[in-house]
C-alpha cells in the first residue's frame, strides 16, 4: 500500500491528471449549468492532454530539432506526442464552440443556464 | 484498375470538399452537389468493393507514402467496402426521399448549410470505415458528434435544440472517455497503427506486464463507444435526439451515425487490441448482458410510446443490444451477426423513419398512434413501406430481419451454454415484444377512420377527401428503401459470403 502511494506521489503529473479529468468528467455530467458543464468539459479534455504530455516527456532530453549536429536519437524525445495533444486543442476548441453556440441558443429561448430547468419548461411546452 | 486504390481516400476529401463548399451556396446548388457527390460515392465505393473481391485482399493506401510505423493509412478490404457502399446507398436514399420536408423543417436560407453538415457527416462515416489509425479515428469520431448534434438542432425548434444539448454532452463524456483509452493504449504500445499496435501488444502481453493497465484500457473504449452507440445504460439521449430531428436526419442518425462507431469498435477490437485478449478481459461477457438487457428493456419502452416516432426510436435501443450481444459472444459467427443485424437495421430503420414521415403528413402532422389511424390508405406507398419494414423488424422470411435472427440463434448455438439458453430465451421474447408494438402500429395504421375521414363525413361529402400526392423524389426513394431490403433479405447468402471474406481480410 505504501509502496503504491510512493508511486502515486512520484508520477505526480498522472496522478494530478487523473484527478482532473475526474473533476472535469463530474462536472460534465452533473452540474446543470450549461456553462459550467463547458468548462468542465475544457478541464477534463486538459487533463488528457496534460497526461500525454507528461508520457511524452524525458528528463533531459529535448525537441528533437537538429541544431548543433547531434543525431543520436537517445538525446531526443518522441515529437509525436506534441502532435497528438496539439490536434487534441483543435477538436476540443471547435466542439467548445459548438456548445457554446448552442448555448446561445437556448438562452436566448428560455432565458435560462439551468438545463434542468430547460427540460421542465420543454416538457410543460408540450403538455 | 489499380485507380481504385484511391477512391478510398479521394471519396473522403470529396465529401469535406463538397462540405465546406456548400456552405457558401445557394440551397438549390448545394442540393445538386451533393446529390452529384453522393451518386459519385456510390460509384467509388463499388469500385473499392470490387476490386478488393476481384484481387481477393485487402490494400493499404500510405499517405505521404511514409512507411508503416510512422505514417498515416487508409486501408480498405471487403467489408470496409461493403461499409462504405451501404453508407453511401443509405444516405442518398434518405436525404433524396426526405427532400419535401426538409423544405418544411428548416428555414429556407440556410437550407445550404443541411447539405454541409449531411457531407460532413459523410466524410467522418467514411473515414471512421477506411481509417487504420486509431487517433485519426478518434478526430472523425469527434467530427462525426459535432456534425450530427448539428443534424438534430437544424430544426428550428426549443425541443431540437434541448434534444441536441442532451446529446452532446453525452457524447462528450463517450469522447473523453475514449481519448484516454487510445492515450493510455499509446503510452503501452508507442503506435497509432492498428497492426502495429496489435504487434506490440504481443510483446507487452507475452512480456506479462501492464495487465492491469490493458483492461482499463479495453473498459475506457469499450464504455466511451458504448455510450456514443448507445448500448443499454447509456441510451437515454438516444429517443429525444432522434424524434426531435427532421425525418431525414432522424433516419441518418440512427441507421448509420450509430453504426459508424460500433464498426470502429469491431475495428480496434479485432485489428489492434485482439480478440482472444478481449475475450479474456472479460469485457465480452459485460457487452453480452447489457445487449440482453438492452433488447428487452429498449423493446418494453417502445411498447410504452404512444408516439410512432418515438417508438421507432426506442426500438433502435433494442436494435443495437442485437449487436452489441453478437460481439459479446465473442466468436466468429457472432461477429458475422452483428455485422449483418448492422446491415439489417441500417437498412429497415431508415425506411421506416421515412415511412413514418410519408404517414405523418397525411394525418395532422402528428405521429400519436391514434391519429395515424388510416393513414395507409391516405398515403398508400408510405404504408406499403411502413408494413415492409415492420416485417422485416418483427422476422418474417424474406425480409433481411429473419436472415439477421436465424444469424444470431446459430451463433449462440455454437457458443454453448450458458450463454446459450440466454440468448435463445431473449431473443423469443424480444421478437414476441417485437410483435407486439409494430403490429400495433401496423394495424392502427391500416384501421379505416382518423382525420381526414372524420372531417368529411361530418361535412357530408366524401369525395373531398384530399389524398397526399407523393413527390418524385420520395417515390423514388422510397422504392429504393424497399428493393434494398428485399435484396438484403433474398440475397443473403451472397451478402453473407462477403461478409465471411471479409472478416477474413480482418488480420
Amino acid at each position: 500500500m505504501a509502496e503504491f502511494f510512493h508511486s502515486l506521489f512520484l508520477n505526480y503529473y498522472e496522478s494530478i491528471s487523473m484527478i482532473l479529468f475526474g473533476i472535469g468528467f463530474t462536472t460534465l455530467f452533473l452540474h446543470p449549468n450549461l456553462m459550467k458543464k463547458i468548462m468542465g468539459f475544457n478541464i477534463m479534455d486538459t487533463a488528457i492532454y496534460l497526461f500525454l504530455a507528461a508520457k511524452g516527456y524525458i528528463t533531459g532530453r529535448t525537441a528533437p530539432i537538429v541544431t548543433d549536429g547531434i543525431t543520436d536519437a537517445s538525446k531526443y524525445i518522441n515529437p509525436v506526442p506534441a502532435g497528438l495533444v496539439l490536434t487534441g486543442i483543435v477538436v476540443s476548441v471547435s466542439v467548445t464552440a459548438v456548445m457554446l453556440s448552442f448555448t446561445i441558443r437556448l438562452y436566448r429561448r428560455y432565458h435560462t443556464l439551468d438545463i434542468d430547468e430547460i427540460f421542465r419548461i420543454v416538457k410543460k411546452e408540450e403538455e | 484498375m489499380d485507380f481504385c486504390k484511391n477512391f478510398p481516400l479521394f471519396s473522403i476529401i470529396i465529401c469535406l470538399m463538397g462540405g465546406v463548399i456548400s456552405s457558401a451556396l445557394k440551397k438549390k446548388v448545394a442540393r445538386v452537389i451533393s446529390y452529384i457527390i453522393m451518386l459519385l460515392l456510390i460509384a467509388m465505393s463499388v469500385g473499392v468493393l470490387v476490386y478488393c473481391i476481384q484481387t481477393g485482399e485487402p490494400f493499404v493506401y500510405k499517405m505521404g507514402h511514409f512507411p508503416a510505423p510512422w505514417g498515416n493509412e487508409v486501408r480498405a478490404g471487403v467489408l470496409e467496402g461493403m461499409f462504405a457502399v451501404f453508407f453511401s446507398v443509405i444516405m442518398f436514399l434518405a436525404v433524396f426521399s426526405g427532400e419535401k420536408y426538409l423544405d418544411e423543417d428548416i428555414v429556407s436560407q440556410k437550407g445550404n448549410l443541411y447539405f454541409s453538415l449531411i457531407l460532413l457527416l459523410m466524410s467522418s462515416l467514411l473515414a471512421l470505415v477506411y481509417t487504420n489509425d486509431i487517433f485519426t479515428g478518434y478526430v472523425f469520431v469527434e467530427i462525426n458528434t459535432i456534425s450530427a448534434a448539428g443534424l438534430v438542432a437544424v430544426k428550428n425548434s426549443g425541443r431540437s435544440c434541448v434534444a441536441a444539448v442532451k446529446y452532446m454532452i453525452m457524447s462528450l463524456l463517450g469522447s473523453g472517455l475514449l481519448l484516454i483509452g487510445i492515450i493510455v493504449l499509446y503510452d503501452i504500445t508507442g503506435n497509432l497503427l492498428l497492426e502495429s499496435i496489435h504487434t506490440a501488444l504481443g510483446n507487452v502481453i507475452e512480456s506479462g506486464s501492464y495487465t492491469v493497465a490493458l483492461t482499463i484500457v479495453i473498459a475506457l473504449i469499450t464504455v466511451g463507444l458504448s455510450i456514443k452507440s448507445a448500448l443499454f445504460p447509456f441510451h437515454s439521449w438516444l429517443p429525444d435526439a432522434h424524434s426531435a430531428s427532421t425525418i431525414s436526419s432522424s433516419a441518418v442518425l440512427s441507421s448509420l451515425v450509430l453504426k459508424a462507431y460500433i464498426i470502429f469498435l469491431i475495428k480496434i477490437f479485432y485489428r489492434a487490441i485482439g480478440i482472444d485478449v478481449i475475450v479474456k478481459s472479460g469485457v465480452c461477457n459485460v457487452l453480452f448482458v447489457c445487449g440482453i438487457a438492452g433488447m428487452l428493456i429498449g423493446s418494453l419502452f417502445a411498447a410504452a410510446q404512444e408516439d410512432v416516432k418515438r417508438m421507432i426510436a426506442y426500438s433502435s435501443v433494442a436494435q443495437i443490444g442485437y449487436i452489441f450481444m453478437g460481439l459479446g459472444l465473442g466468436t466468429k459467427l457472432g461477429l458475422i451477426a452483428a455485422v449483418y443485424h448492422i446491415f439489417m437495421h441500417g437498412s429497415t430503420k431508415s425506411m421506416l423513419f421515412m415511412a413514418v414521415g410519408g404517414l405523418k403528413e397525411v394525418s395532422g402532422h402528428s405521429s400519436y398512434l391514434e391519429k395515424i389511424k388510416g393513414s395507409g390508405y391516405r398515403n398508400v406507398l408510405a404504408g406499403i413501406a411502413f408494413a415492409v419494414g415492420t416485417f422485416s423488424m418483427v422476422g418474417l422470411p424474406l425480409f433481411p430481419g429473419f436472415i439477421s435472427k436465424v444469424n444470431f440463434s446459430q451463433a449462440g448455438i455454437e457458443a454453448g451454454n450458458p450463454k446459450m439458453m440466454v440468448l435463445l430465451i431473449t431473443l423469443a421474447i424480444s421478437t414476441v415484444l417485437n410483435c407486439f408494438y409494430f403490429f400495433r402500429a401496423v394495424i392502427n395504421i391500416y384501421t379505416p377512420g382518423g382525420e381526414r375521414e372524420e372531417i368529411a363525413y361530418a361535412s357530408g361529402n366524401t369525395e373531398s377527401v384530399r389524398i397526399e400526392k407523393n413527390t418524385a423524389t420520395y417515390v423514388i426513394g422510397i422504392i429504393g428503401f424497399i428493393l434494398f431490403n428485399l435484396f438484403l433479405g433474398t440475397n443473403c447468402d451472397f451478402v453473407l459470403t462477403l461478409i465471411k471474406q471479409g472478416i477474413g481480410m480482418f488480420r
